[in-house]
């Protein structure tokens, strides 16, 4: 399996899914290899076991090679081209970036690369590399594995090596397309063609939403029978119910996540003022950060509404479930969401949720508000039912956290295992 | 009869916020970066207040009285000497004992209060003179408003609380024709006499003193005594932060010795003589009214209150917090008053100008945050918990 990231170091989702499906892959009796760029061996070992790609030295060499330098020729742009990364980490990047630009960059056979295993100005560069000693990995632990599992593109180059090196099954899955990064349809056409080479060079895609899939299948051209849905699952094993004193009375209004076009935040400032202009007693939270984080501190001003607006900054750990504590309502108007695992972390905290129908969690949250994320007046109707009326406020808490208990990452395992089944020969 | 060279030092810190995260509202009411306002405050004490009083001190007592300036210190200043360089405040009392120092009014906090509300404008005045007279037992006669604002609206205010003078830029926008180094009147109130900042003469000091890129560096002081002997007037009038000696300019650059010498040069020449604000205003006879409608300041390329209430946010943040008056009027408690003045300090609200590329080198070298963004939402945060204190105590 290779992944980018493993709790507990982790930038985004993508490492705690990772995290999740080892651990259910293991309930269901498949032993997983997890291979990542940067292990800092302190993750948790005990449902697989974890191969640091930076201890690796390269001595595989396939003819594929010269494709992977023609990569990480092909880097020196300093773009962000990431979706994970926020702009102050990413000004920092490109200038530790402009520090390295005077070394030559080469391919050294026989030697280790130290990846930082982040979402930086190289990414394009440490992908490449990953692919290369990915093929190292898999020729040498060729006898070990039976399917090779890749999540998301800056892993599918390195899924893609492995299967040519070894023979073995392809499984890519698919946690987010470029198309849920992108504003419109201005694409990356460098990761939008790794995507696209993973799914067709996969025997088998998983999508994490019937959402997801149909990308899949529509954008990227691959047939419906390859493309496989899993939902996402959550694990909330060991998280303790966090208590939080509160500062304010009014009620809470939560959302959380990075502010940037895909998440929709404009959409929930217009919610926001909307139904502060029905009613006083509640106040509007917008934790994260990302681009479009500036461009929504004016328009909150701009509507006036900044004694009840308030702005977080980036959120991590314990800050997070302490948001959660705090909040009556949670909200997710994404424009274009793959899954969206944050309204489940909302509803296990006992927060009721509105997100949006173009979330992959719409289609398996029963318990949950559900609006388009253009219909502001919708999001506004919803926030003040919550609010003002408690019958219907007590009764999505109580469902919806006993929906989000009851999606459990064993179940979504035994899937992809019944996926693993049908691809080796 | 001889010209008038009038110097105007102005001395104020910021109550500068500590990060108060959304978090915090509602339960944590200390807003103050105590650490970096006593930190900074006797950096600057050291580095500025204290020798340059020593300097000014020596200057006025070998002069034998002839050597006069005038100073305006914010209350907010005046709070943070007494609590963290009460030394300070001893070398001001001892500057104000020799009868040389004219003390100027001004709003106890720095704040901009005078563009929206004439109450808490009075206010604000009263208070600081009330602080002026108990820390150093000073009258004042001359009013000089936060960053030199001034209109017509302001002038009458002004001349309303029992002013005879008050200290405004010589903006090039208002003055068109005109000169500066002449004492103007406000706009319906001849007995309101204005005093004009000379900018071109004040930054040679304030800003370009420094800079081995300008065609005049170095500057002496017998060179900067032709010049104010070539400036056409009655009164050339030099303001300028007292920041600028020692922390602006560094010592290194030759500011104290500059200064030291400026005084003998002045008052050697027979054709010019130091007067404060009040001294300038009754001896020379107002040319013209000077109209204002809208507000100038001394700050940035355009002289006006785009600093301070230029973009959304500042609008946002200043009518957010100026609508609390008449509820701070009904409850009056001394503490709520308190807070209610640190928010009014008008640097709060130029941390979040977003005038970064004209003039962006001035605000960056003020500014605790990285961004206005971040001075909004920290200043928000805090002005929210405010407001819920002031409510509460309302509906009690």
């Amino acid at each position: 399996m290779f992944g980018w990231e493993f709790p507990p170091h982790i930038a985004g989702g993508l490492g705690t899914a990772c995290e999740g499906i080892v651990k259910g892959l293991a309930y269901n009796g498949v032993e997983t290899l997890f291979v990542m760029p940067s292990a800092s061996g302190d993750e948790d070992q005990s449902s697989t076991t974890i191969i640091n790609a930076s201890d690796v030295a390269l001595d595989y060499m396939t003819e594929s090679l010269s494709e992977y330098t023609d990569y990480i020729r092909f880097i020196r742009i300093g773009t962000n081209m990431v979706p994970y990364f926020d702009p102050e980490a990413f000004s920092v990047a490109v200038d530790r970036e402009r520090l390295m630009s005077q070394k030559e960059y080469r391919v050294n056979y026989g030697q280790k690369f130290k990846f930082s295993g982040k979402y930086g100005a190289n990414l394009m560069e440490e992908v490449a590399r990953y692919a290369m000693v990915g093929s190292t990995i898999a020729h040498q632990r060729k006898d070990d594995f039976d399917v090779i599992h890749a999540h998301d593109w800056l892993t599918y180059l390195a899924g893609i090596a492995a299967k040519k090196v070894t023979g073995k099954p392809l499984v890519v899955h698919v946690h987010a397309t470029s198309f849920d990064r992108s504003s419109n349809d201005n694409i990356d056409t460098r990761v939008y063609d790794i995507e696209r080479k993973g799914m067709e060079a996969a025997d088998k895609v998983i999508a994490v939403s019937d959402l997801t899939r149909s990308i899949v299948i529509n954008r990227y051209g691959i047939p419906p029978e390859k493309v496989v849905t899993v939902h996402n699952a959550v694990d909330f094993s060991g998280r303790e119910d966090t208590y939080q004193e509160r500062g304010v009375k009014d009620k809470v209004v939560t959302f959380l996540g990075r502010i940037t076009f895909q998440k929709g935040p404009e959409y929930f400032i217009e919610a926001a003022a909307k139904v502060l202009k029905r009613t006083s007693g509640v106040r509007f939270v917008m934790a994260g950060s990302g681009d479009m984080l500036n461009r929504s501190i004016r328009q909150v001003a701009r509507l006036g509404i900044s004694d009840r607006f308030h702005f977080t900054g980036f959120l991590r750990g314990a800050d997070v479930q302490k948001m959660f504590a705090l909040s009556d309502v949670y909200i997710m108007p994404s424009v274009s969401e793959p899954f969206g695992i944050s309204p489940l972390e909302a509803m296990r905290s006992g927060v009721p949720s509105i997100i949006s129908r173009q979330s992959g969690a719409s289609e398996v949250l029963k318990y949950a508000f559900k609006v388009n994320f253009w219909d502001v007046d919708a999001m506004a109707d919803d926030i003040y039912a919550l609010l003002h009326y408690p019958a219907l406020a007590s009764f999505a808490m109580k469902e919806g956290y006993d929906e989000v208990n009851r999606m459990k990452w064993n179940n979504a395992t035994a899937k992809m295992k019944a996926v693993y089944e049908s691809v080796i020969k | 009869m001889k010209k008038s060279i009038c110097l105007y030092f102005q001395v104020h810190q910021p109550t500068r916020l500590r990060l108060y995260r959304f978090f915090d509202i509602g339960k944590d009411s200390h807003y103050y970066d105590d650490y970096a306002n006593r930190t900074i405050l006797r950096r600057i004490a050291k580095k500025c207040y204290l020798p340059m009083n020593d300097l000014l001190l020596e200057a006025i007592e070998s002069s034998g009285g002839a050597f006069k300036l005038a100073f305006s210190i914010s209350g907010s200043a005046m709070e943070q000497f007494e609590r963290y360089a009460p030394q300070v405040i001893e070398s001001f009392r001892k500057l104000a004992e020799t009868g040389c120092v004219e003390f100027l009014s001004e709003t106890y906090n720095h704040s901009l209060s005078s563009l929206v509300n004439e109450s808490e404008f009075t206010h604000q005045v009263k208070r600081h003179r009330k602080k002026l007279k108990e820390l150093f037992g000073v009258e004042t006669s001359a009013f000089r408003n936060t960053e030199l604002i001034y209109s017509d609206r302001i002038g009458a205010m002004v001349r309303e609380m029992g002013f005879q003078t008050m200290l405004t830029e010589g903006a090039r926008h208002i003055m068109g024709w005109r000169n500066p180094n002449y004492i103007y009147s406000n706009d319906g109130n001849r007995d309101l006499n204005l005093l004009l900042r000379n900018y071109g003469l004040s930054d040679d000091i304030a800003f370009r003193f420094s800079d081995t890129g300008w065609e005049n560096w170095p500057l002496t002081a017998d060179t900067f005594v032709d010049w104010l002997k070539a400036a056409e007037g009655d009164v050339v009038n030099l303001f300028m932060d007292y920041e600028t000696f020692g922390e602006h300019q560094n010592a290194d650059c030759g500011i104290f010795d500059f200064m030291r010498a400026l005084p003998s040069f002045v008052m050697s020449d027979p054709g010019l003589e130091f007067v404060t604000p009040s001294q300038a205003s009754s001896k020379h006879k107002s040319v013209a009214e000077l109209s204002v409608p809208e507000a100038i300041s001394w700050a940035d390329e355009e002289r006006d209150v785009s600093a301070w209430l230029g973009n959304e946010l500042q609008k946002d943040a200043f009518n957010k917090l100026y609508n609390l008056t008449e509820k701070l009027e009904i409850i009056n408690d001394p503490v709520l008053w308190t807070d209610y003045g640190h928010l009014q300090e008008s640097d709060h609200f130029y941390y979040m100008s977003t005038k970064f590329f004209s003039d962006g080198e001035i605000h960056k070298r003020f500014n605790p945050y990285d961004t206005p963004y971040e001075a909004f939402i920290n200043y928000m945060n805090v002005l929210s918990d405010f407001i819920i204190r002031v409510d509460e105590r309302i509906n009690e």
